[in-house]
């Protein structure tokens, strides 16, 4: 509850910089809250506290994903660096980002439905900002139209669910609602509108999630939005959807998983198989690693289809080697963006300028791919072996087909970097991108080395 | 002990080789290499020849999920063990006379090869095991990426791909395996060997396996990947992945796949038996009619290992031994035979057997060697090729007669191509560049003598090999048989 309060303050506080004059000193002041609220976070593991007459309930579950976040905020902080200081609204995007994480620790701590709405609000609304936050380029004012419009549709579902859901059980309370349901269902008499509430729900999250069919916007809202924010969307924001995505499955609607499980199950073998196959026609890598996140959301519903024992370890595994990954990766893009080109081709002559480098970077993709001994296959090998623990052995197959498809494009990561460029100096790498490139792939590398740590916690 | 400073020198050394100074950094990876067939050799004395695990370490990796870090050498895995060490050295020589660019890294991927090749045949866990299987790939793949010819990318990819469907497919199968060990899942060997399979569930397990060893080996239709793999590799590249990492495919077979899955066998086998046999007569016809020589050598060897398969899946003593026996024959000879295709290439700047001819009249030592490699590779008596392809005939006779007198006919038509290319490049008439070719540097006579003795060692006196892995076939077979 603290890590909640500290953060929201620390928007606040970002946004009076301003007026107050003390801009200089802001990025201190957001590092050192940040690690406050870290500091609060780990410190109250293992008490499981709820607040508000059971608005939110600080569990294992939502501190370690919160901190996971954290963490990432933390390391997307180094490439930020430059977004903030660059524009004059610096004061106000370090807020909304701060308020972007406020959100998405309330959607890993809801333990009521109003409050879920309420986390997701605060985080969507600030991103549809965010993403429209380059005025001048007209990208990014297309992204953050598309995502508002398509968001708000969305939401729209969501809120229709919930109301659905109320009008059921007469609670937003999710133990009440678990309850009601497995009475109802053990009568047989569960109301028709419980199962429509479900499915609409379950829409407005897929498209949060951005699983196929609902994944049109993005990749547009990817590609248009600024660098930094893309990648905080696709490392935070992803995390926090899937954190309440399977925080509100397996404590309200576990009993009717033989309704949406196998909907669930078909969506995300055609996200996996989607997202895979569209990545490999890419010429942008930004856009690449849009459908490339796609892709990894179709891998993590996986375990929400399973929903047994591990599948919150593995959610937990899976979102913290693909975003640390990610954001490495998201450096190399950063510098791309730099330069006006953002091709998966401008790559070239990015081994020779920066010596050493094509070794981390390896170590990133081989992460993304899912190839040990780095995070990511860990992760995928969690994952597999829930929804194998399940009976889900057709998913596993798809999942470990259309992870090849992977293989041929991250690759190409590396050979185009391994290439000369004859054309232009190609890629340069800043101090701030070369550290968090290093930072994400010795992480990458320590979590595949030593995976009990994360993967034994009792979330 | 011994088992975690023969796994772990390597790794450290593949560290160091990143610090070391360029000009060095060769004679340290090779003291290294030396260093380790020492601790093998030590390891040795210590070994007893009965069918138990030896030198064991245990450790937990993740307990959870019953995953150790267990490691030991049994008489199977010892060989494998002792052809990787024996087979480091030499390749390291042999590229002393190469300039690589970037040498540190080339001998830290050389090192971190050896480190993931002896992980894969010591670990007795099966997750273990699917990670060094995996961690063998990615050194060979970035070995072959950086130093290999024109058409490196499209080619190795192909291969990395190829080779991670087939692993990713034993992953499923792993897990599933996993799942049906008694009590709290476990993947130690013993536990993943205790596990009551219902046929149907074998039956399907057996390609979940089959088809990720069958790639790595590569049996016939799944060897597509291969000869353009080693073509474009770099040599040593190209030994490593003759010379070793098929071996892995082979050894995951009688260690990972027969013993858990002995009904998947008795239903598929025969199937198996089939690919291995046609792709031993394909890749020996093809083999006859290339004109690069690094891709003849490539045939044949898919030949050679179509044969240990075939001997494998007989499933009785004599196939199994003659496996072993041509598994260590093979990775010798082949990798003399790469060589002096390397030393050759580099010489005359082509592999084209009708741009050669009449080498043999600029030196004598090498003609020597390159025809006691041959004779070695084409079985004659009193070669170790002998030894291994004769058991393995006698247990595919056992086995199906019809099919030996097929798989027979790689001796006829082995030493028709192995003695063509050796009459193409060494006989005949001079061609214009062949004045060019001088005498062998003292590295490369060194590493062909050590080869050329190793066959004749190996053919007149192959009893220890036969008796150190003896006991442990005995055993799996033994098993095998009180589950059917």
């Amino acid at each position: 509850m603290n890590t909640l309060i500290i953060i929201s303050l620390l928007g606040v506080v970002a946004m009076m910089a301003d007026a107050l004059r003390f801009k200089k000193a802001l990025l201190p002041i957001i590092v050192a809250g940040l690690l406050a609220g870290l500091g609060f976070a780990i410190s109250s593991w293992n008490t499981n506290l709820s607040y508000y007459h059971e608005m939110v309930l600080f569990n294992n579950y939502s501190l370690a994903f919160t901190s996971l976040m954290i963490v990432i905020t933390l390391l997307w902080m180094i490439i930020s660096k430059h977004y903030f200081s660059s524009s004059s609204n610096m004061a106000e995007h370090a807020a909304l980002v701060l308020f972007v994480l406020t959100g998405a620790i309330i959607m890993t701590a809801f333990s009521d439905l109003s409050m879920f709405f309420v986390g997701l609000e605060i985080l969507s609304i600030s991103l549809y900002v965010l993403a429209a936050s380059n005025k001048s380029e007209l990208r990014s004012n297309e992204a953050g139209m598309k995502y508002f419009l398509m968001g708000a549709f969305a939401t729209g579902f969501l809120l229709f669910g919930i109301a659905l859901i109320y009008g059921a059980t007469a609670t937003f309370n999710l133990a009440k609602i678990a309850s009601f349901i497995s009475v109802s269902e053990a009568a047989g008499n569960t109301p028709m509108f419980v199962y429509a509430g479900v499915l609409l729900i379950m829409v407005g999250l897929l498209f949060k999630v951005s699983a196929a069919p609902f994944h049109f916007w993005a990749p547009d809202v990817y590609e248009g939005a600024p660098t930094v924010i893309t990648a905080f969307m696709a490392t935070v924001v992803k995390t926090a959807a899937f954190a309440a995505f399977y925080r509100l499955f397996s404590t309200c609607f576990v009993e009717l998983s033989g309704f949406w499980s196998n909907t669930m199950a078909v969506i995300a073998a055609s996200t996996m198989i989607g997202g895979n196959i569209l990545a490999v026609y890419q010429k942008s890598l930004k856009r690449m690693m849009a459908y490339s996140s796609i892709a990894h959301a179709g891998y993590m519903l996986m375990a929400i289809v399973a929903m047994n024992k591990i599948s919150a370890n593995a959610i937990f595994m899976y979102t913290a080697a693909y975003s640390i990954a990610s954001i490495g990766m998201f450096a190399v893009i950063q510098a791309m963006t730099a330069t006006g080109d953002e091709s998966v081709d401008s790559l070239k002559g990015l081994s020779k300028n920066n010596k050493g480098i094509i070794v981390f970077i390896s170590a990133l993709v081989f992460s993304m791919a899912g190839i040990p001994p780095m995070a990511g296959f860990f992760a995928k090998y969690y994952i597999f072996l829930g929804a194998m623990q399940s009976g889900y052995q057709w998913l596993t197959l798809v999942a470990v087909l259309s992870s090849l498809i992977g293989v041929y494009y991250y690759f190409r990561v590396i050979f185009v970097s391994l290439q000369e460029n004859n054309e232009s100096e190609g890629l340069t790498l800043n101090r701030g991108q070369w550290t968090l490139i290093i930072a994400s792939a010795l992480l990458s590398l320590a979590i595949g080395v030593a995976p009990a740590v994360l993967s034994t916690l009792s979330l | 002990m011994i088992t975690l400073l023969l796994l772990f020198v390597p790794l450290v050394a593949s560290l160091a080789c990143l610090l070391f100074d360029k000009a060095k950094v060769k004679v340290f990876a090779l003291g290294t290499s030396l260093i380790n067939l020492g601790i093998l050799a030590y390891a040795f004395t210590l070994f007893k020849s009965d069918m138990s695990y030896q030198f064991l370490v245990d450790y937990w990796w993740v307990k959870d999920l019953g995953i150790s870090f267990k490691l030991g050498l049994d008489g199977i895995s010892i060989l494998l063990v002792a052809l990787t060490n024996f087979l480091m050295p030499l390749i390291i020589l042999s590229s002393f006379r190469n300039d690589y660019k970037n040498a540190n890294a080339f001998y830290s991927l050389m090192m971190f090869m050896q480190f993931a090749l002896i992980g894969v045949f010591a670990a007795l866990d099966g997750f273990l095991f699917y990670i060094f299987w995996e961690l063998a790939l990615i050194p060979i793949y970035f070995i072959c990426l950086f130093w290999g010819g024109e058409d490196r990318v499209r080619i190795t990819l192909k291969f990395f791909i190829y080779t991670l469907t087939g692993s990713l497919l034993m992953l499923v199968g792993l897990i599933y395996v996993y799942l049906q060990t008694p009590g709290a899942h476990s993947f130690d060997i013993n536990a993943l060997y205790s596990t009551a399979l219902s046929a149907s569930d074998q039956s399907w397990l057996f390609w979940c396996f089959f088809l990720a060893f069958a790639i790595k080996i590569p049996i016939f239709p799944l060897h597509s990947w291969q000869a353009d793999t080693y073509t474009d590799s770099p040599t040593q590249g190209t030994m490593l992945l003759s010379g070793i990492m098929l071996k892995m495919g082979l050894y995951g077979l009688i260690r990972w796949m027969i013993p858990f899955l002995p009904e998947g066998v008795d239903q598929w086998g025969n199937v198996a038996m089939i690919m291995a046999i046609t792709g031993v007569v394909y890749a020996s016809i093809m083999a006859l009619v290339q004109n690069d020589f690094k891709r003849l050598i490539a045939y044949s060897s898919v030949a050679h290992v179509g044969l240990i398969a075939a001997g494998i899946f007989s499933m009785n003593i004599q196939g199994m031994q003659g496996a072993m026996a041509q598994m260590l024959a093979h990775g010798v000879n082949v990798v003399g035979i790469f060589f002096i295709a390397d030393i050759i290439f580099r010489r005359m700047k082509t592999r084209k057997l009708d741009e050669l001819g009449g080498l043999a009249n600029n030196t004598r030592v090498f003609t020597i060697l390159y025809l006691i490699i041959l004779l070695g590779s084409v079985a004659l008596p009193l070669t170790n090729g002998f030894v291994g392809e004769f058991l393995l005939l006698n247990g595919v006779y056992q086995y199906d007669a019809w099919m030996a007198a097929i798989a027979g006919l790689t001796v006829i038509l082995g030493a028709v191509y192995m003695l063509r290319s050796y009459q193409k490049i060494m006989l005949g008439e001079p061609h214009a560049r062949s004045i060019e070719f001088t005498g062998l540097h003292q590295t490369e006579k060194i590493v062909l003598i050590v080869v050329a003795l190793a066959i004749i060692v190996g053919g007149i006196y192959p009893k220890p090999i036969l008796q150190i892995a003896g006991p442990a076939l005995v055993d799996l077979l033994a098993q095998v048989k009180d589950i059917n």
